[in-house]
């Protein structure tokens, strides 16, 4: 990876230490709850909020000389967002990076979990817009709080509710609704639900972190994550008709990519290492421009 | 000893320096229909807020008969408890339907949501029992995906009703449930309490301005002034021979139909 110059005159990882502690005393109750959204004081960062000031924060806190950070965006190494946070540990902490996701020690992410198998020892931190899967449904924070003291989720299905009388189906695609440890129900962020199944009893820690929210939680490794469903309507994971377009892969996560001003496209892996990896394998895809359903 | 599903003692709030109402304490039984009539400001609704444990008195209390056949104190009821015995065994109908209704959900999400609170998680059943209801409350069934928005006042007021009578409640506290509608639509939709209430043996708390209304549902009357409740019997009994000055006037202030 480029190499970026270290900065000085910062602290290690950009926080100051009061903050870094601070911080992982509320991750340590997050994962000590999982599920639970834990407050905390969340600090401006160098960056506009909705940029992942959050999962900054977290990934600032828990990351030590040795570590190796990779940052992905959409599930992609190489977009805005993910160079600059990568660039931003490199400078500020020095840490070495990369974009292998079984390299990585710690892998920040917007909206994807990677397509290879996480294992342990890894830590994926989320960024968070809004931590609160209540909150379209109900707006006062004081009741959501009681809903989830209580463990009152009824709501949550008066969503899916909506979407199956309105569409036939639960048409919830992203941030969709999950139960942790069998008692609190959490937004896992805007990942597409293609990655709910993922989160179950994954061996790597998940933390997320919401910087305007202010609230971080974590799912511990080995956790039951469960899709909230009906009986006669249960959780199902999107599917695409034709593999990646590059490289062959089936059962990932595709983006569609246009090609021209005539509507050409393609859909290839959201997830650019694990595409990668496979064309360095060998594996290669049709090229074809079928279209998908999602 | 009474077998009275709700007993309130000397119940007793004060906003500040102002008296909400004072020193009330009656018995309702199960199956029985009580109104709370008055005037504007009279403490009819600091009432029925008290009893529904939304405001907490400066004193007294309330008691309710439980489904095991105990007598609680609403008051020492855990917070968990109280929310499921408000949303199971009791329905608050409001003046105001966007209140007491979800206006972004659909009309069968919003009676569903007391099911799904319940622990239902089979949409086919809980949209089947959706709509039973909303056609009890002659709410068309192709209505049903429809948020209350769309609906004339009259149907959001039976929606409420279906909504909280979903989950099989033995006591419902409706505030004013017909201000603000039309003459036909109130006449239609007290024609549909009174028999939904019969059908159903409800015990009802009715606050209401209308002596007609509660001619028309109630068995019996408290008439309210000033926070007190002055003058309380059968409801033929106080409408026709009313004991108190006040309720006298009251009842002939009523404007011949």
């Amino acid at each position: 990876m480029s190499a970026a110059t270290p900065e000085t005159g910062y602290n290690f990882a950009y926080l100051d230490e009061g903050t870094k502690r601070m911080i992982r005393r509320a991750i340590l109750k997050a994962i000590a709850i999982p599920g639970y959204q834990v407050p905390f004081a969340s600090r401006e960062m160098p960056m506009p909020y909705g940029w992942g000031t959050g999962g900054v924060q977290v990934t600032a806190a828990i990351l030590g000389k040795r570590d190796v950070l990779k940052v992905i965006d959409q599930g992609s190494d190489d977009t805005t967002n993910a160079v600059s946070i990568r660039a931003f540990f490199a400078r500020t902490a020095d840490v070495a990076v990369t974009t292998r996701t079984r390299d990585a020690t710690v892998i920040q992410t917007r909206h994807r979990i990677p397509e290879a198998p996480l294992h342990e020892g890894q830590v994926l931190v989320y960024q968070v817009p809004i931590p609160e899967p209540l909150r379209f449904l109900e707006p006062r924070e004081t009741e959501t709080r009681q809903l989830h003291a209580l463990a009152e989720y009824g709501l949550m299905h008066v969503k899916l509710y909506e979407d199956i009388a309105r569409h036939g189906h639960i048409a919830t695609t992203y941030a969709y609704p999950v139960e942790v440890a069998g008692r609190y129900v959490m937004d896992p962020s805007p990942t597409p639900k293609f990655d709910n199944p993922k989160m179950d009893d994954c061996p790597a820690l998940q933390l997320f972190g919401a910087g305007r929210e202010k609230r971080i939680y974590a799912v511990p490794p080995h956790t039951r994550v469960r899709s909230l469903d009906f009986e006669d309507h249960p959780f199902r994971v999107q599917s695409f008709d034709t593999p990646c377009a590059l490289c062959g892969a089936e059962g990932v996560y595709l983006d569609e990519v246009l090609l021209d001003d005539a509507g050409k496209r393609m859909f290839v892996c959201s997830d650019t290492d694990h595409c990668e990896e496979r064309r360095a394998d060998g594996h290669v895809g049709t090229g074809g421009m079928e279209t998908a359903h999602v | 000893m009474s077998d009275a599903l709700l007993q309130a003692r000397g119940l007793t709030k004060h906003y500040g320096a102002r008296l909400g109402c004072a020193d009330v304490s009656f018995d309702l039984d199960p199956g029985e229909v009580l109104a709370i009539v008055g005037e504007s400001g009279s403490g009819k609704s600091t009432l029925l807020s008290l009893v529904a444990t939304e405001l907490a008195p400066d004193s007294g209390s309330v008691s309710y008969r439980m489904r095991d056949g105990v007598m609680r104190d609403l008051s020492r009821l855990s917070e968990a408890e109280r929310r499921a015995l408000m949303r199971t065994d009791w329905g608050f109908v409001r003046q105001d339907a966007r209140q007491g209704l979800r206006m972004a959900v659909s009309a069968g999400g919003n009676v569903g949501e007391r099911l799904m609170g319940a622990g239902a998680r089979h949409y086919g059943t809980i949209r089947g029992t959706a709509l039973d209801w909303l056609a009890k409350v002659e709410i068309a069934a192709d209505r049903v995906d429809d948020p209350p928005t769309r609906f004339s006042g009259g149907m959001r007021q039976r929606l409420q009703i279906a909504r909280n009578l979903v989950t099989g409640p033995r006591l419902v506290l409706m505030d004013e449930p017909t201000s603000g509608l039309d003459v036909s639509v109130q006449a239609r939709l007290l024609d549909l309490i009174r028999g939904l209430v019969a059908e159903l043996g409800l015990a009802v708390i009715i606050v209401t301005h209308d002596l007609a209304v509660a001619r028309l549902l109630s068995h019996r009357v408290m008439v309210m002034r000033a926070g007190r409740v002055i003058e309380t019997g059968l409801t033929d009994q106080v409408l026709d021979d009313p004991a108190e000055p006040y309720t006298q006037l009251l009842v002939s202030s009523v404007l011949a139909a």
